[in-house]
């Protein structure tokens, strides 16, 4: 489609088998990732920004997961297709991940260098020798004083944000050409999330990465984001730029999202807008658009009909029934546009 | 000079003097959570409390409604020593003071319908007379929070987060409270539904003149909740101001670095804004620095800062800060 594009991610449908019946985490997701840039997916809880990334590595419980359809090109293969030995060649070598909690992706029985080198030695078959040298590097680059003791040292040692620079330090280890990084700062506090969202965002300007970012958090998003797609409900309900997506979101759903947090400079005399409701079971996902519930502005078709998507630019669409040339003329609530 | 940590319009409810909390973590190893805080919360008033993991917020919170004995200072609530009251009148204390949790899944007994769960309260403090009288109390509290009555007879797990909460909150209402404690209460709780918790709870302070003290890491929703907030940095205050005082005119250089570090949701905002991110890690609370305890952070740290204490003052009315030597 887009020559750019290093990963095509077309109609992916996941479904979880439980005691309760199919759970249908995603329903239909389509997205593209461009070479260098950092994509961000976000959504609340549940829906399904996290299993679509890990379907990518292929990174979900095999008992009770179902791909049900779609694909995800990358160098011209389909990811889901691929055998659990390519898969094993590509994961951590030329796509990693860096997840939430630092404590539980790191093994706390293992010297902090051999975590590191057990890729290298694996995917780019260095030496013991020269692995560690990589390894003492790839800590500098992170910035972690003193590497050459620090690999010598277990994770309790460490603290949270530099728990979590080992893991991109080891995400980072063989090159990766793409770089899936689910809720990477949310365990950590502020001050910490700075410094490691700063880091990630040097990192991809110096090693040319594509980003992958998940987060609910739309301040990280715009700090980090060059594109944003908003979830809902297992599906991608919006996606554009990121000037687009938080200064002319066409979707009610992304409209809701805006206006529900506090910026610094909100009027605290005036209450928050919540989105009223909560999202959907997805054991039984409404037929129609997954917001109809939740939405003031629904109309009839909403809960019929899923919309297609409406384009407004090259980038920017969204899946709103509010776009067909039929429906009433809606002003989103008077926040949107940011502060000024 | 106005008396420590408030405005001056002498509506004190809460009076909080030195107060300290250190818990023995080892052989004569003690961790200093709460090492010497003074401030006043005034009747009807939210104050936000800010600061990092380990900062000792939380141990504040819990130290105020005698969760926690203190190891030193006192804490006044309406005239009355709060840990010296036994008996009786402590059991009225804790009537008026209540607490709501971050983590409802912890916090909610799941081995209980919620109509336990929230009359709890009514029963230890003998507040309903009969049955009937129980369950309307309880159907009026799940009404005030916005839940349906066909909720008192199902469990914790049958709630989603933002219900949770919402009985949370009930519980904390049972026994009319004077003042609330709030721990990170929508934390856990996606943006859409946090909106939704947030208005609840500006709304029932101002139905039932509630003094809440607001405990959060989130900087941001502090700001819109809280009428002053209070920063924390390893069991000490550093900063407390009016909410957009603070905000528009920080002092302290660690309240300079936090505020600087929450990412905004606004993409102009962030691309032009400079961004003091600071260097390191917390230092461990058993250890503090001597003196300015953030100064093996602090961006503009001067040798002084290791020697003097710095001294908490007024530096201009009902704003007060840790006055450390590099900044005055």
């Amino acid at each position: 489609m887009n020559g750019d594009s290093i990963l095509e991610v077309r109609d992916l449908r996941i479904s979880f088998s439980t005691y309760a019946g199919e759970v249908q985490a995603v329903r239909g997701v389509s997205f593209d990732l461009r070479r260098g840039e950092t994509l961000a997916i976000v959504g609340e809880s549940g829906s399904g920004k996290t299993v679509t990334a890990k379907s990518l590595l292929r990174l979900l419980p095999e008992a009770n997961t179902t791909i049900k359809g779609g694909e995800a090109l990358f160098e011209g293969q389909d990811l889901l297709k691929l055998s659990e030995q390519q898969m094993q060649k590509l994961r951590g070598s030329k796509i990693a991940m860096v997840f939430q909690d630092p404590m539980t992706s790191l093994d706390p029985t293992m010297k902090i260098g051999r975590q590191i080198t057990e890729s290298l030695k694996e995917h780019l078959g260095l030496s013991g020798q020269r692995a560690r040298e990589r390894a003492v590097e790839l800590l500098t680059l992170v910035g972690i004083p003193n590497p050459e003791d620090r690999v010598k040292q277990y994770p309790h040692q460490f603290s949270g944000g530099m728990r979590q620079r080992v893991v991109i330090a080891i995400a980072l280890a063989c090159d990766p050409q793409i770089l899936i990084a689910d809720e990477p700062t949310t365990a950590l506090d502020v001050t910490i999330q700075a410094q490691i969202l700063e880091l990630l965002r040097d990192l991809q300007e110096q090693l040319g990465m594509s980003v992958i970012l998940i987060t609910h958090d739309l301040g990280v998003v715009a700090h980090t984001a060059h594109r944003v797609a908003v979830m809902y409900a297992g599906k991608v309900i919006e996606t554009g730029t990121l000037r687009e997506i938080f200064y002319n979101p066409q979707m009610p759903y992304t409209w809701g999202l805006l206006a529900s947090i506090p910026l610094p400079t909100a009027d605290r005399s005036q209450d928050l807008i919540p989105i009223p409701g909560s999202p959907p079971d997805m054991h039984d996902p409404p037929k129609g658009c997954p917001f109809t519930p939740r939405c003031p502005y629904a109309m009839r078709v909403c809960a019929e009909e899923m919309p297609g998507y409406t384009t407004f630019s090259a980038e920017h669409k969204a899946a709103c029934w509010l776009h067909h040339p039929m429906a009433p003329n809606v002003e989103p609530p008077v926040r949107i546009g940011g502060t000024r | 000079m106005t008396e420590q940590g408030t405005n001056g319009n002498g509506r004190a409810l809460l009076e909080i003097k030195e107060l300290k909390k250190h818990f023995r973590v080892g052989r004569g190893v003690t961790l200093k959570a709460v090492d010497g805080i003074s401030l006043e919360i005034e009747r009807g008033e939210t104050l936000g409390l800010v600061g990092e993991s380990g900062c000792g917020k939380t141990t504040a919170g819990r130290v105020l409604v005698r969760l926690y004995e203190p190891s030193g200072g006192e804490v006044i609530f309406g005239g009355k020593d709060v840990h010296g009251t036994e008996g009786e009148e402590g059991r009225a204390l804790n009537r008026k003071m209540q607490m709501i949790f971050q983590d409802q899944q912890a916090s909610l007994n799941p081995r209980m319908i919620v109509r336990d769960i929230i009359a709890e309260g009514l029963d230890i403090h003998n507040l309903v007379g009969s049955k009937k009288e129980r369950l309307d109390r309880v159907q009026e509290l799940l009404d005030v929070v916005g839940l349906d009555k066909e909720h008192a007879n199902r469990y914790p797990h049958e709630f989603s987060g933002g219900q949770r909460q919402r009985i949370g909150v009930a519980r904390a209402l049972a026994v009319n409270p004077e003042f609330i404690v709030a721990d990170e209460p929508v934390s856990a709780l996606d943006v859409s539904i946090q909106a939704q918790v947030i208005n609840l709870m500006r709304r029932l302070q101002e139905e039932r003149d509630l003094t809440y003290l607001f405990i959060s890491h989130d900087l941001s929703v502090v700001k819109y909740i809280s009428d002053r907030v209070g920063v924390m940095y390893l069991g000490q205050l550093v900063e407390l101001a009016d909410s957009d005082e603070l905000y528009e005119n920080p002092l302290h250089p660690y309240t300079r670095a936090l505020l600087s570090a929450v990412p905004v949701p606004d993409p102009d905002y962030e691309t032009e804004r400079e961004r003091t991110v600071l260097q390191g890690d917390l230092p461990s609370p058993v250890n503090p620095p001597s003196g300015c305890r953030f100064r093996t952070r602090c961006p503009q740290a001067v040798e002084a800062a290791a020697q003097v204490e710095p001294e908490w003052r007024e530096i201009k009315l009902g704003h007060w800060v840790q006055a450390c030597p590099c900044f005055t």
